[in-house]
């Protein structure tokens, strides 16, 4: 028994807030009245933030290594697409909603061939998708717009009350709002049993099966909610810039994702924030030098990223924290990267 | 039905250019475990390698292949030796990374240096044009493809079966341990393995310029294409990935001729349906233990 309670102790103590926590959002929101010239870049981050956030839950939680991601973001870009094109759905965020239940249908039928077989297999098999469904939408372009895209997207007001402007004023507030909603729900579902269960399964799944966790029904589960949030993410690509073209689908799209994710840290859920910060900042840096060829030193970053070792540079960078908060409040409040990010 | 059979005809030709491109990625993807999806990256570079030869320095044509196959060979050494190696043991996840960093850097780097539109390599006049072989039309550079691909699958088929390397190589594949225990190099056998499969890649580079295209986004079309052979084919011997990559080759080229609105959809379909009836491959089993 006395484990018992070690356990939901411990599981209790992490799930509560951290003041560093409170600070991040904070600075977020922050970032809306300070930077009021860089609303579109800032909205681009929130975006990828919240699809990161979206493959964590499946890589850094499940262990799914999938590199067709894209797919669940480009099912809710043209889902959302559609349905304010064809004034289907015209309230933002109900149609947020309708898109992210589409893609997570995706999900949910694709599920059960990913959760077969090994992780080449599953690479296959999520690549497979993501292409076949930009081959579908590339077939029937007299609905998806073909390589033109989606075009003449007109979003009604945000729960009729602010309307989208050309600053993206509107646009980054509303992405933040859903970002945090979204974490919040993530949080809380990282943090429960099912949460920890994922856990168990991703470091080994023969041991969680043994110990009486349903494997494939939580793979499921997870991998359903994950495209939730990716389709939700693509649905908000296309409200906030009222376009979707066929590279919502691509496959550049679903390798920057896991470079994104892999810079913040995989399993913990600020990973894929912090991630999408670092990223979109050196995409700009290497743009503005240059415009062309600033993939070249993306790959670069992969590479350097592999052969130094993601543990390695996760314990390097905070390192200088670790010393500060050493230094404040003694040696046992240092932060560490989840151990499971090692390997 | 003459259709039919030149149809059968480019299918079989373009399947054993997928093979000889693909191979190589057999024996590290299929038997080494490693998840390498730059291998595109070399067949573009002997590509480009031909190109430049036959077209800046005005080679022939034939003799520019062999310094494809050596010069992609060549890259393919350095980089398994100085990157690829440190690699092997670590998870699918950092291999994917890595080998997709790989490919973008190479993207933008031949982009930078060659340009981004599509290269065509100057055939001699021999290779041009079809004849017609009892009413089958039957192009010459296509004919010459399959006699080139043919010869190279039955001399891999020797090598691997008959000749001391090849027992060596599958001796390290089947257990690295025991094989060194018995006093095989397998660091050596892999990196040899490995720069062959890159040569090959490269070889194939250069001979699908005129059917694939070859421009910068080589590595990242095609590359689904390469997996596919390798994980649909299995990787028990090179039968396996030989068939599988006829099948594909027929399978597209008739899938564009006849369907051709559904695009590359038939094949993306074939595949997974494949990979989820039989995970480890049609042929046999993989190492993907």
């Amino acid at each position: 028994m006395a484990a018992q309670e070690d356990v939901g102790r411990f599981a209790r103590q992490h799930a509560q807030w951290h003041w560093s926590e409170i600070a991040f959002w904070c600075f977020l929101l922050g970032c809306g009245f300070l930077f009021t010239s860089r609303f579109l870049i800032m909205t681009e981050i929130l975006r990828l933030a919240l699809f990161a956030l979206s493959l964590d839950l499946i890589l850094g939680y499940a262990g799914i290594v999938s590199l067709g991601h894209a797919a669940f973001f480009g099912v809710g870009a043209y889902g959302a697409g559609l349905l304010a094109l064809h004034g289907i759905i015209n309230e933002p965020v109900i149609a947020l909603l309708a898109a992210g239940l589409l893609a997570s249908l995706v999900g949910f039928l694709t599920s059960f061939l990913v959760i077969r077989g090994v992780d080449l297999t599953r690479l296959m098999v999520t690549l497979g998708i993501a292409l076949l469904l930009e081959a579908l939408a590339e077939r029937y372009s007299n609905i998806t717009g073909g390589t033109d895209g989606l075009q003449g997207i007109e979003m009604a007001p945000v729960l009729g009350l602010f309307s989208f402007d050309m600053f993206g004023k509107v646009g980054f507030f509303y992405s933040l709002a859903v970002l945090f909603v979204l974490f919040l729900l993530a949080r809380r579902i990282v943090h429960s049993p099912f949460g920890l269960s994922l856990r168990a399964i991703k470091n080994n799944p023969l041991r969680a099966a043994a110990v009486g966790v349903p494997v494939n029904r939580r793979l499921i589960a997870v991998y359903t909610l994950a495209a939730f949030y990716a389709g939700i993410a693509g649905a908000l690509f296309t409200q906030t810039t009222a376009l979707a073209s066929l590279d919502v689908f691509a496959f550049e799209r679903s390798a920057d994702l896991m470079l994104v994710l892999v810079i913040g840290g995989t399993g913990y859920l600020y990973g894929g924030l912090i991630g999408a910060v670092i990223f979109k900042i050196l995409q700009e840096f290497f743009s503005t030098i240059t415009p062309q060829y600033w993939q070249f030193w993306i790959g670069l970053v992969f590479v350097v990223i592999v052969l130094v070792g993601r543990a390695r540079l996760h314990r390097w960078v905070l390192f200088v924290p670790n010393l500060i908060i050493a230094q404040l409040r003694g040696s046992q409040a240092v932060v560490t990267v989840p151990e499971s990010d090692a390997s | 039905m003459t259709s039919i059979l030149t149809n059968l005809f480019d299918g079989v030709a373009y399947g054993m250019l997928l093979f000889v491109l693909a191979c190589g990625l057999a024996v590290t993807l299929g038997l080494m475990n490693f998840v390498n999806l730059a291998h595109g990256a070399f067949a573009m570079a002997g590509g480009y390698v031909c190109a430049v030869l036959v077209n800046q320095s005005g080679w022939p044509f034939f003799a520019a292949l062999p310094l494809a196959f050596v010069s992609s060979a060549i890259i393919g050494a350095a980089l398994e030796r100085t990157l690829y190696r440190h690699l092997y043991t670590r998870s699918h996840l950092d291999q994917v990374l890595f080998s997709i960093g790989l490919v973008f850097m190479s993207v933008a780097a031949v982009d930078y240096i060659m340009g981004s539109s599509r290269v065509y390599i100057k055939l001699p006049a021999a290779l041009e044009g079809q004849f017609d072989f009892f009413g089958v039309g039957i192009g010459r550079y296509r004919l010459m493809i399959v006699v080139i691909c043919g010869l190279l699958t039955l001399a891999l088929q020797l090598v691997l079966a008959r000749t001391r390397f090849g027992s060596r190589l599958r001796a390290a594949v089947d257990d690295a341990r025991a094989a060194s225990g018995l006093g095989i190099n397998v660091p050596q056998v892999f990196a040899f393995t490995f720069a062959f499969g890159c040569g090959l890649a490269g070889l194939g580079g250069a001979l699908s310029a005129e059917i694939l295209g070859l421009d910068p986004y080589f590595p990242l079309k095609f590359m689904i294409y390469f997996l596919i052979v390798v994980t649909v084919g299995g990787s028990s011997s090179i039968t396996g990935p030989f068939l599988a990559s006829l099948l594909l080759g027929i399978g597209d080229v008739a899938g564009k001729y006849y369907v051709p609105k559904m695009g590359p959809f038939v094949i993306y379909t074939i595949m997974i349906v494949i990979l989820i009836w039989r995970p480890n491959g049609l042929f046999g089993r993989t190492a993907a233990r």
